[in-house]
C-alpha cells in the first residue's frame, strides 16, 4: 500500500448505501470476467440522487461511463458509509473506477470489512465530519503514514483514526494475503 | 469477573477462548455458511483465484446454497449465475442446494434456512447477505459478510470477528391489536438511527418476546441490520424448541447469557402505547406513526420479502383484505415455495389466504426476493416508473425497489393491507374487529 496519495476528491453525504454505490439491477454482471468486471467502474455511485452526486453542488457523476474510470481517487463522506446490503460489488465498483481510499466519519460494518478483507482500498475514519470543508474536485494529499488528509486547495489538514487490528490486514493487502503470511491458508501455487 | 452475554458466550465457545469481551478480535469456527445467486458466483471466483482451481470447501455439508434473488427474469447474466452455482455444487458435493427450476426450489434464503431446519441455537452462521441476522431469532450468532470473507470461510471454516458489544432491549407491556414486530423494530430504528447499533449486537428479551412466535421474532431480528447492527439475537426457549421440533431438529436450548453479564446498554421498552409505524422515504429511520402519514396516495402496495413475506405476514394482510377490494395494484410475493403452498391451505374466516388475496384483486407472484431489491427491469412488482409504494420489505433507500425516483414507505402487513384498501396510507386500527 502506498504511503501518500495525491488526488482529486469526490464528496458525499451521510448514509450512502450500497444500492446507491451499485444499484441492484447490475449485480448479475460477472465479477470474475475481467472485461465485465471493468464495467462496474462506470456504474459506481450511479444510484446516488443527482442533487447529492458530488457535494456541495451535486450533478457531478463520479465516473465516466465511456472509460468506466473516475477522475476522483479519494472519496470524502459523512457517517455510516456503505450501509445496506452485503454486496462486495460495492467496493469492487469503486476500485474498478480507480478509487484508492475512502475517508468517512464512520462506516457500516460489512462494507468496512469488505473493503479491508478484499484489499480494495483502505476505509479510513476521520476524527471529525469533513464533508463541510471539502468540495468535489478539491485536490488533497492522503498521508497514510502520518494518518492525515490535507486539502491542498483549501490548505487545511485533518487527522485520521488509526484502524486498529484491521490495520494489519490493510497493510497485508487483504485477508487472504494476511492469512497466507501467517500460515492460515496454503501458499498460492 | 463479570459474566458473558449470550452473543459473547457463543463467540467464546467457537473461538477456543474460555471467555471473550467486547472489542477483542478473535478467530471463530463457522457452523454454517449460506450464499445465494447474487453473491455466490463472486465468492466461488475468489475461492478459485486465491486457493486455486483445485480448491475444496472445508465441509460440503456446512455450505447451504439458496438461489433467490434474480430467479424469474429473462436476464441472461442472472441465468449464467445460476449455472455457476450448479457447477460448483456438483464439483464440491454440496447437498444443501435449493436449485431454481426444480422441486427443491425454495426462495428467500433467510426464510428457507429456518423453514428447512438448517438453524440450531448456539451456532454461528455466516451468510453473504446482510439480512443473515434474521437467524438470530432462533438463538444463533448470525451475521452478513461479503464475498472475500465467504470465500475465506469456504476455504478454512474460520473467520475473524470483533466481539460486539450487546445492546439489550427488554420489551414489556402488551401491544395493541394490529401492532406487530415490524412496528416495534421500526420504532426502535426510528429512535436510534440507521447507525444507532453500528458494530453491536441487539438482543431482545422480556415478556413481549416470551409471547412472540418465531415468525415475528424473525421480523424483529431481520431489521437489526437497518440500525447498523452486526447481529440480532433472542435466546432460545420453549417456542424455539417447538419450532425446531416441527422441522426435525433436536436442539438443546441451554444457551443463554450469564445473569451477571455486562451490556453496552439495557433499555426497557413498553410497547403498550405503540401505534402502527411507517418508515418514510428514503431511509428506514425516517419513522412516523402511520396516522401521521394518513392520506398520502400510493400507486402500489407490496407484500413480500424475508421481512414481510412469511405465511404469518399473509395471515395479517388477509385479516384486513377478507371481503374487501384493493384500490391500487397490490403485489404479493410469498417468501418461499412453502409459503406459496400454504397460501392455498391456510384459512382466515373460512377461506384460504390465496382465495382472499385474489378476490381482493391482489396479484400473487412466484416466491423469490422479487422487487424487494429492484432487480432486473422485468422483475415482478418492480417500481419501474417513479411509483409511490408502501411495502412490507426492509429498506427504502433511493432506488432500492427499482427506479431512482420511486418512493418507498415501509410498514407492517396490516398497514400495507389497510393502505391497499384505501389507496392511501392508512392506520390499520381503522379496520379493527
Ligand atoms: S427478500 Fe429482500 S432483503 Fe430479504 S434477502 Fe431478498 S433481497 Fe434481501
Amino acid at each position: 500500500m502506498e504511503q501518500a496519495i495525491t488526488a482529486r476528491v469526490y464528496v458525499l453525504g451521510d448514509d450512502v448505501d450500497t444500492d446507491q454505490i451499485i444499484p441492484a439491477r447490475h449485480l448479475a454482471i460477472s465479477l470474475d470476467d475481467a472485461a465485465e468486471r471493468a464495467r462496474y467502474g462506470g456504474l459506481a455511485l450511479s444510484g446516488v440522487p443527482l442533487e447529492k452526486a458530488g457535494l456541495p453542488g451535486g450533478n457531478r457523476p463520479f465516473s465516466d461511463t465511456i472509460s468506466s474510470r473516475s477522475p476522483y481517487a479519494i472519496i470524502v463522506a459523512g457517517k455510516n458509509f456503505g450501509c445496506g446490503s452485503s454486496r462486495e460489488h460495492a467496493p469492487v465498483a469503486l476500485a474498478e473506477a480507480g478509487l484508492r481510499a475512502v475517508v468517512a466519519r464512520s462506516y457500516a460494518r460489512i462494507f468496512y470489512r469488505n473493503a479491508i478483507d478484499g484489499g480494495y482500498f483502505p476505509p479510513l475514519e476521520s476524527e471529525e465530519d469533513l464533508t463541510g470543508w471539502f468540495a468535489t474536485g478539491d485536490e488533497a494529499v492522503l498521508d497514510l503514514g502520518a494518518a492525515a488528509l490535507r486539502n491542498i486547495t483549501k490548505n487545511r489538514e485533518c487527522a485520521l483514526r488509526e484502524p486498529g487490528a484491521a490495520g494489519e490486514i490493510i497493510r497485508a493487502g487483504g485477508l487472504f494475503e494476511y492469512a497466507r503470511g501467517r500460515g492460515l491458508v496454503e501458499k498460492r501455487r | 469477573m463479570a459474566g458473558m452475554t449470550l452473543t459473547e458466550k457463543i463467540i467464546a465457545g467457537h473461538s477456543g477462548n474460555g471467555r471473550v469481551s467486547p472489542g477483542m478480535t478473535v478467530w471463530v469456527t463457522a457452523d454454517l455458511l449460506m450464499t445465494h445467486d447474487v453473491c455466490g458466483p463472486g465468492t466461488i471466483g475468489i475461492l478459485k483465484k486465491e486457493i486455486g482451481e483445485h480448491a475444496r470447501v472445508w465441509d460440503p455439508d456446512r455450505v447451504v446454497i439458496i438461489p433467490d434473488h434474480f430467479i424469474f427474469t429473462g436476464d441472461a447474466d442472472a441465468r449464467r449465475n445460476l449455472d455457476t452455482l450448479r457447477g460448483f455444487v456438483k464439483e464440491q458435493g454440496i447437498r444443501h442446494f435449493y436449485d431454481a427450476g426444480t422441486d427443491r426450489y425454495s426462495g428467500v434464503c433467510h426464510v428457507t434456512l429456518a423453514e428447512r431446519g438448517h438453524l440450531r441455537p448456539g451456532e454461528i452462521l455466516f451468510g453473504t447477505d446482510s439480512h443473515t441476522c434474521t437467524a438470530g431469532a432462533l438463538g444463533l450468532f448470525a451475521t452478513g459478510i461479503g464475498n472475500t470473507d465467504a470465500a475465506f470461510v469456504m476455504a478454512t471454516g474460520k473467520l475473524w470477528l470483533r466481539v460486539p458489544e450487546t445492546m439489550r432491549f427488554v420489551l414489556e407491556g402488551t401491544a395493541r391489536p394490529r401492532v406487530t414486530a415490524k412496528d416495534i423494530v421500526l420504532s426502535l430504528i426510528g429512535g436510534m438511527g440507521v447507525d444507532g447499533a453500528a458494530y453491536r449486537t441487539m438482543e431482545f428479551c422480556g415478556p413481549v418476546i416470551d409471547r412472540m412466535g418465531i415468525a415475528e421474532r424473525m421480523t424483529l431480528c431481520n431489521m437489526t441490520v437497518e440500525a447498523g447492527a452486526k447481529s440480532g439475537i433472542i435466546a432460545a426457549d420453549g417456542t424455539t424448541q417447538a419450532f425446531l421440533k416441527g422441522r426435525g431438529v433436536a436442539a438443546s436450548v441451554a444457551v443463554g447469557g450469564d445473569p451477571d453479564a455486562r451490556y453496552h446498554s439495557e433499555r426497557r421498552v413498553d410497547v403498550t402505547a405503540l401505534k402502527p409505524q411507517v418508515a418514510c422515504p428514503h431511509s428506514p429511520d425516517n419513522v412516523r406513526d402511520a396516522e401521521e402519514c394518513r392520506g398520502i396516495k400510493v400507486d402500489r402496495c407490496y407484500i413480500g420479502s424475508c421481512t414481510g413475506g412469511k405465511i404469518e405476514d399473509f395471515v395479517m394482510a388477509c385479516e384486513i383484505l377478507d371481503g374487501r377490494r384493493v384500490a391500487v395494484e397490490t403485489c404479493c410475493v410469498p417468501a418461499t415455495a412453502q409459503v406459496a403452498r400454504e397460501l392455498q391451505t391456510r384459512t382466515v374466516g373460512g377461506r384460504t389466504l390465496g382465495a382472499i388475496l385474489t378476490a381482493a384483486g391482489a396479484t400473487i407472484g412466484p416466491p423469490s426476493c422479487a422487487a424487494c431489491l429492484g432487480g432486473p427491469p422485468d422483475t415482478f412488482g418492480r417500481l419501474n416508473r417513479g411509483e409511490v409504494c408502501i411495502s412490507t420489505t426492509n429498506r427504502n433507500f433511493p432506488g432500492r425497489m427499482g427506479a431512482p425516483d420511486s418512493k418507498v414507505f415501509l410498514a407492517s402487513p396490516y398497514t400495507v393491507a389497510a393502505s391497499a384498501v384505501e389507496g392511501r396510507i392508512t392506520d390499520p386500527g381503522r379496520f379493527s374487529g
